[in-house]
């Protein structure tokens, strides 16, 4: 063989080798059966993505629990109108929590000053307290309204917030990075650009606008009876339902069949998909009764850049990542909401 | 004869004089066949190492042209998607796309920029491939040839035509056309079987797959007999079919003891060919099928006994109300 050939050999191993190392996962691979056996029904899963999951996921320490007795704080602090039931004691300690939840870092517009007005912490002149309150609002209500989809573990601020001023995962509409171009040459309509959203493929880039906010559509587009006749979905729709499907799926950490028996996508299989119905019609409520009404406060003075949509300046939106963030149970499960009973005490008027 | 025991072709011919092809018509010559003819090594390596002289004729260049023009369309379309930005375009060229016009537009020539650019792609290339089946059919009656060549590309064709055009006919929309892009037309494979409930269930796709793999099978049992029985001229195959000399009798012997049955030097080319023509022409009838006679394969191979109906092992729990199906599309 010659040099030339050896030294081919050579770089070619050198290029496969990067190929292999960089694009496939690192053997074990546990593979965990959730159906009918020889269904391909498994959920996979590798020990260090584990072990990275859980690290990310550990809810914080409780603050002290104090009693519920005492002056309301209602009496005792002005402009309280949402907490005004609870005791001073349970107020402080909610507040100082929610501090550590949303807005932890020191500096002029962080920790108490996030929400309030230096001196008067009653003052209502800052967009932040506004949105605050509908929050706690929301929160009670997903509590109360959404059990089928959060049960009894609920939900607080911080499934969400994890410590950020916004919660990390959020999303607002998205007609891709050249939308002018795409009006005069070739519409694009929502796809066939690389982006994260439906796992690096193809697939429409922003499936929650259809799927998960005002007039939203119905997401099944699967045939229920062998011959045509009933169902009016083209392929191109089934694109969209594939799309917001791998969000789901990223979001999650989970494989399709998690919620389904993928032999037959449109039959019920797995009881999780009915726990994922309930949540899609949660996160449709949450954006269209909570955040899209907020859009005038984000778009209002005072407010950084950032917290609205950058192409149609419309409320940032939740979707499944924004509590899930990769794991099956937000969290992994754990009973937060126990800890701060108070959060279910929000007056709702 | 040991340079057939090699993986890469290690015998080239190289004649004093480039062999200039058979004779043709006045007519062809009058048309022309172009350039001198030149040995390359490299090329040599893995089939003739002649190149030349060509002959396109008028089938020939109205084909390249329709390509052309089909490949320029479906090429600035995607790089309009990408501002003209040629590092973007070679960046994302896997996810850039053509797509054929939203199921709003139904069967009619949809603006060009909602699809009707697809459409006009779709008419080249669609000209380009028929084209070129002329020429290919052309070619081999003007050699004096069987025409089996043609007719197997035909069969390429129909599974072409069933995806692109009869099918979006026969359904009345474009929408339901295949994309043109690498990840996109994939990215439609999926939701196409996952709109018709499962194509794994479709039993004309089980027998396309049968012959896909069957034919990839074949090949290599083929290629492989044929250079392992070389030193004894097992290459001069269809000689063989009536002379049977040594090489033919030990391949058959070789498959009679390792497979119970053996093929024989003709047959074996009648199977290779049946294989690859039924790949896609069984396939064809899959997609054909597929949304207007049958609208979910699982559910249609649990009725028919083609597939079973797996027991239930989750607990019962209270299952959503299922509403009617709304119209969905037109406004996205």
């Amino acid at each position: 063989m010659s040099f030339g050939a050896r030294l081919g050999a050579v770089v070619a191993g050198v290029i496969v080798l990067a190929i292999i190392l960089l694009s496939f996962e690192r053997p074990p691979i546990l593979s965990t059966q959730v159906g009918y056996r020889g269904t391909g029904m498994v959920q996979v899963a590798r020990p260090p993505a584990v072990a990275r999951l859980e690290a990310a996921n550990q809810a914080p320490e409780p603050l002290a629990a104090v009693p519920a007795v005492g002056p309301r704080a209602g009496q005792v602090y002005q402009n309280v109108r949402v907490l005004g039931d609870l005791s001073v004691g349970e107020f402080t300690r909610l507040m100082a929590a929610i501090t550590s939840w949303v807005a932890p870092t020191e500096g002029p517009n962080a920790g108490c000053a996030y929400c309030h007005v230096g001196n008067n912490f009653a003052d209502e002149n800052i967009y932040t307290k506004v949105v605050a309150r509908r929050m706690l609002q929301m929160n009670r209500a997903i509590n109360e309204t959404w059990a089928s989809h959060v049960g009894q573990t609920g939900v607080t601020c911080y499934t969400c917030h994890r410590g950020n001023q916004v919660p990390q995962n959020t999303w607002a509409r998205n007609d891709g990075p050249n939308p002018h171009n795409l009006n005069t040459i070739n519409a694009v309509r929502g796809q066939n650009q690389a982006s994260p959203v439906p796992a690096w493929s193809s697939l429409p880039f922003d499936p929650f606008t259809p799927f998960l906010s005002a007039n939203a559509m119905d997401i099944r587009m699967a045939s229920r009876t062998s011959r045509p006749g009933t169902n009016p979905s083209s392929t191109m729709d089934a694109e969209w339902t594939y799309g917001l499907m791998m969000h789901f799926s990223s979001a999650l950490g989970v494989n399709c069949t998690y919620c389904h028996n993928t032999q037959n996508f449109q039959a019920w299989g797995p009881p999780a998909r009915a726990t994922a119905w309930h949540g899609i019609r949660m996160v449709r409520d949450i954006n269209v009764t909570y955040l899209d009404p907020l859009q005038p406060v984000f778009a209002g003075p005072g407010v950084p850049p950032g917290r609205v949509g950058a192409q149609h300046g419309d409320v940032l939106k939740v979707n499944c990542a924004t509590c899930h963030q990769g794991a099956a149970k937000p969290l992994l499960g754990a009973p937060m909401l126990q800890q701060y009973p108070e959060l279910n005490r929000v007056s709702l008027n | 004869m040991a340079e057939y025991q090699n993986i890469f072709t290690r015998v080239q011919v190289h004649p004093p004089v480039a062999y200039p092809g058979v004779p043709v018509s006045a007519a062809v010559e009058a048309l022309g066949r172009g350039g001198k003819p030149w040995f390359n090594n490299l090329i040599g390596k893995i089939g003739d190492a002649q190149i030349g002289p060509i002959y396109l004729g008028f089938t020939g260049v109205a084909s390249i042209l329709c390509g052309l023009i089909a490949f320029e369309i479906i090429g600035l379309n995607m790089l309009a998607q990408v501002n003209w930005n040629i590092v973007q375009f070679v960046r994302q060229l896997f996810w850039l796309s053509l797509d054929p016009p939203g199921p709003q537009w139904g069967l009619r020539f949809a603006p060009l920029n909602q699809g009707g650019w697809w459409i006009v792609a779709g008419f080249f290339l669609t000209a380009s491939i028929l084209l070129w089946w002329i020429r290919t059919y052309k070619r081999a009656l003007q050699l004096g040839m069987g025409t089996h060549v043609a007719w197997a590309f035909a069969s390429a064709i129909w599974l072409y035509l069933v995806l692109g055009f009869i099918r979006p006919v026969l359904m009345g929309s474009w929408s339901e056309a295949v994309p043109f892009g690498i990840f996109p037309h994939l990215d439609w494979t999926a939701a196409f079987s996952l709109r018709y409930g499962n194509l794994f269930y479709n039993p004309f796709h089980a027998l396309s797959i049968v012959f896909l793999y069957g034919s990839t099978l074949l090949f290599a049992m083929h290629g492989a007999t044929i250079l392992a029985a070389s030193r004894y001229g097992a290459e001069r195959e269809i000689e063989q079919t009536v002379d049977r000399g040594t090489a033919a009798e030990r391949c058959a012997i070789f498959w009679r003891w390792t497979m119970g049955f053996n093929a024989t030097m003709e047959s074996i080319h009648r199977w290779a060919w049946w294989f690859a023509v039924l790949t896609p022409l069984t396939g064809g009838i899959g997609i054909l099928l597929t949304g207007t006679v049958v609208d979910n394969w699982y559910l249609w191979a649990v009725k028919h006994q083609f597939a079973p109906a797996y027991i239930n092992v989750y607990p019962d729990f209270a299952i959503p109300d299922q509403p009617p199906f709304p119209m969905t599309g037109a406004t996205r």
